[in-house]
């Protein structure tokens, strides 16, 4: 049986990477235009987990959105830009052609399981119709496949699950079947957004560990979304910190971890609380992520930035490489503010 | 006895909750047939007026009268009839019409055929109509099936059935004679009752499995349905109509059990003799027993009704059955 998914793999596909270059998308609605990426770029290699970092509103979503080909079009409108999935360009394709990638190269896991599985399937339908669409398996191999992704996921219990409808499960017996879902046709990326935000804490470690495994045993690469840090720090290989539709700084784990360029970044990490901040007055920073409809010109971060002067308020920062592609986009970088 | 595991567990946990779901709602239905029982003949003994002297005339003696209440049961106290009323409905004895004589359950059994013939026949109309149409008005917002399927709602629901069904004589019996003007001896003879009884039907029907499908179609699971790759048809009828159905059958349902009781007016345009006509004219001519059954007759069908949508309705959703 391995050998024959195995030769299936080797036809299906060359691509490695995950490329986005210079996305551009607005939402339009009657007069007002709300321009919600502003030029984003990132690639996501198999085999990596890749996160996007940011606050709600700073264009997360409609990043992952567009990459699976689920922003609806109108009121949302794609300036400009390219997601390039092997050799071809997914903005060009026909719907018929970009839905054939959707779970089967590209997969998708969402925050709230109970909301994104549906009520009144069984969990095995929702599993094996996939297999028999993507892969065109008979109903009985799909089954057979679907019990050993059961077991990649770890959820014990076989036919039995599959017989479950999700409101029999538990939140985090639901998550691993969202997981499972969007594995099984052993797709080459998989997006997750926020995957571990609605499960409790001991359950989120179990999730992301799930996530790291699979990853390492499918090959798979991973666009981690989150606004957490913390979550991000312990499953990420490549970190990308978004704000107001653009990307400010993206590095390594360990580089953006111990050498944050961007003042947003740096005010993000002195908003973690972790030990050795106890009996500190925890850092926040003030305001909020400016709606995509009125987006400050010059540098979007300039009024809530501490080290902000005037050819902030005029110029966009470019983006600058920093070595090792730690890049970052702010006219002063590694320039220090006292609290 | 050890411990249930395995796939075993779930079958027998499974079938036995259903089971106690079962049970509780045949509860309920005996129950809701012993209320409305109850106020029947209560409603009935309020009516002022004593119907032995309905039945005996201005002319009677008074013997004949006592005689009559005797027959009908009238001269003991009213918590004693209350009781055999009560004894008579546990044995589905509801006695004898007082103008024809013959039993109230005869009358009733001779009736009900053409009656449920003709409910059958305007539901699935009304179905075959009303679903497709919602479905594609949800589907294709704003085209012209959308459109096509709001006039049609507003107009089903505007149209008297009467009037529709003395239209549909006149076309179709008289200017162009397809069917034929009475009689309800054949199928043919119910096409056009069932087309004017189905009409205003498939509007309800229309115009909820429209809305039902809208709602569903905004839910999360269609996203990931959409993540999954699926084609749009997978997507509406395997994941968004399920779901949308569960809302459309109940109500089909309750629409059904009205067309049960009888379409007092449709039956009198195509002068039908079914349920609805048989409970008229027991009116017009104050056959107390036979209203009496025939009320309780339409309480227990529109009960079992209700009863068999409760169970259609847990095996659309599966959380109901929990609850």
């Amino acid at each position: 049986m391995p050998k024959k998914r195995a030769d299936k793999r080797a036809v299906k596909r060359a691509d490695s990477t995950l490329e986005i270059r210079d996305l551009n998308v607005s939402f339009i609605q009657g007069e007002k235009e709300a321009n919600a990426l502003r030029g984003i770029s990132l690639s996501l290699k198999r085999s990596e987990v890749h996160s996007l970092v940011g606050e709600s509103g700073s264009g997360k979503t409609v990043t992952s959105t567009c990459v699976m080909g689920l922003l609806p079009t109108p009121p949302a409108r794609i300036n400009a830009g390219e997601i390039i999935l092997g050799d071809q360009d997914l903005l060009l394709l026909e719907e018929k052609d970009r839905r054939e990638i959707r779970g089967k190269d590209i997969a998708m896991v969402f925050q709230e399981p109970a909301r994104y599985l549906n009520p009144t399937l069984k969990v095995g339908d929702q599993i094996t119709e996939m297999l028999i669409l993507h892969l065109g398996m008979e109903k009985t191999e799909a089954v057979e496949r679907a019990l050993e992704i059961l077991d990649l996921v770890g959820l014990k219990g076989g036919k039995r699950i599959l017989d479950s409808y999700p409101h029999e499960l538990s939140g985090g017996m639901k998550q691993r079947i969202m997981i499972a879902i969007a594995i099984s046709c052993n797709p080459s990326f998989l997006i997750a957004d926020e995957p571990t935000t609605a499960l409790d804490v001991t359950l989120q470690l179990q999730i992301l560990n799930l996530m790291l495994s699979l990853k390492n045993r499918l090959d798979m690469g991973i666009l981690f979304i989150s606004h957490d840090l913390r979550v991000v720090h312990d499953i990420s290989d490549w970190i990308s910190v978004i704000y107001a539709g653009r990307i400010v700084e993206s590095a390594s784990r360990e580089t953006l971890f111990a050498d944050p360029k961007h003042p947003y970044t740096k005010l993000l990490f002195e908003s973690i609380p972790d030990a050795d901040k106890r009996g500190k007055r925890l850092q926040t920073i003030p305001g909020k992520v400016p709606d995509a409809e009125n987006i400050p010109g010059g540098c979007a971060f300039h009024p809530r930035c501490p080290i902000a002067e005037e050819i902030c308020r005029t110029s966009q920062p470019e983006t600058k490489n920093l070595g090792g592609n730690h890049t970052a986009a702010c006219h002063f970088i590694g320039k220090q503010w006292k609290n | 006895m050890g411990k249930l595991t395995g796939p075993m567990y779930g079958i027998l946990r499974g079938n036995m909750e259903f089971l106690l779901f079962l049970f509780r709602r045949f509860l309920r239905l005996l129950l809701t047939i012993l209320i409305i029982s109850t106020i029947i003949f209560f409603v009935i003994r309020v009516i002022p007026g004593d119907p032995a002297l309905v039945v005996a005339g201005i002319d009677a003696s008074d013997e004949d009268i006592q005689a009559i209440r005797a027959r009908l049961g009238t001269d003991v106290p009213v918590a004693v009839q209350y009781g055999r009323w009560l004894a008579d409905i546990v044995r589905f004895d509801f006695g004898e019409s007082m103008i024809s004589g013959a039993s109230v359950n005869k009358l009733i059994m001779e009736r009900f055929p053409l009656t449920l013939t003709l409910a059958i026949l305007g539901i699935v109309l009304g179905i075959i109509v009303a679903i497709p149409l919602g479905v594609l008005s949800a589907v294709h917002r704003w085209s012209f099936w959308d459109y096509f399927g709001m006039v049609y709602s507003q107009m089903g629901m505007a149209i008297p059935s009467f009037w529709l069904g003395m239209i549909l004589l006149l076309v179709f019996a008289v200017k162009i004679p397809l069917f034929p003007l009475f009689g309800s001896d054949s199928l043919k003879n119910l096409i056009l009752p069932a087309i004017a009884l189905g009409f205003a039907r498939a509007a309800v029907i229309l115009r909820l499995t429209r809305a039902a499908m809208v709602e569903e179609l905004s839910k999360e699971y269609i996203i990931t349905a959409r993540a999954k790759g699926l084609t749009n048809r997978m997507i509406r009828y395997k994941h968004a109509l399920r779901n949308a159905m569960i809302a459309v059958v109940t109500v089909t349902g309750i629409q059904f059990g009205y067309m049960l009781g009888g379409a007092i007016i449709v039956e009198q345009v195509f002068s039908l003799p079914g349920l609805g006509r048989l409970f008229l004219y027991a009116i017009y001519q104050r056959d107390f027993p036979l209203i009496q059954g025939g009320v309780v007759f339409i309480a227990v069908i529109f009960s079992l009704v209700n009863f068999a949508v409760d169970i259609i309705y847990s095996l659309l959703n599966p959380k109901i059955r929990i609850s």
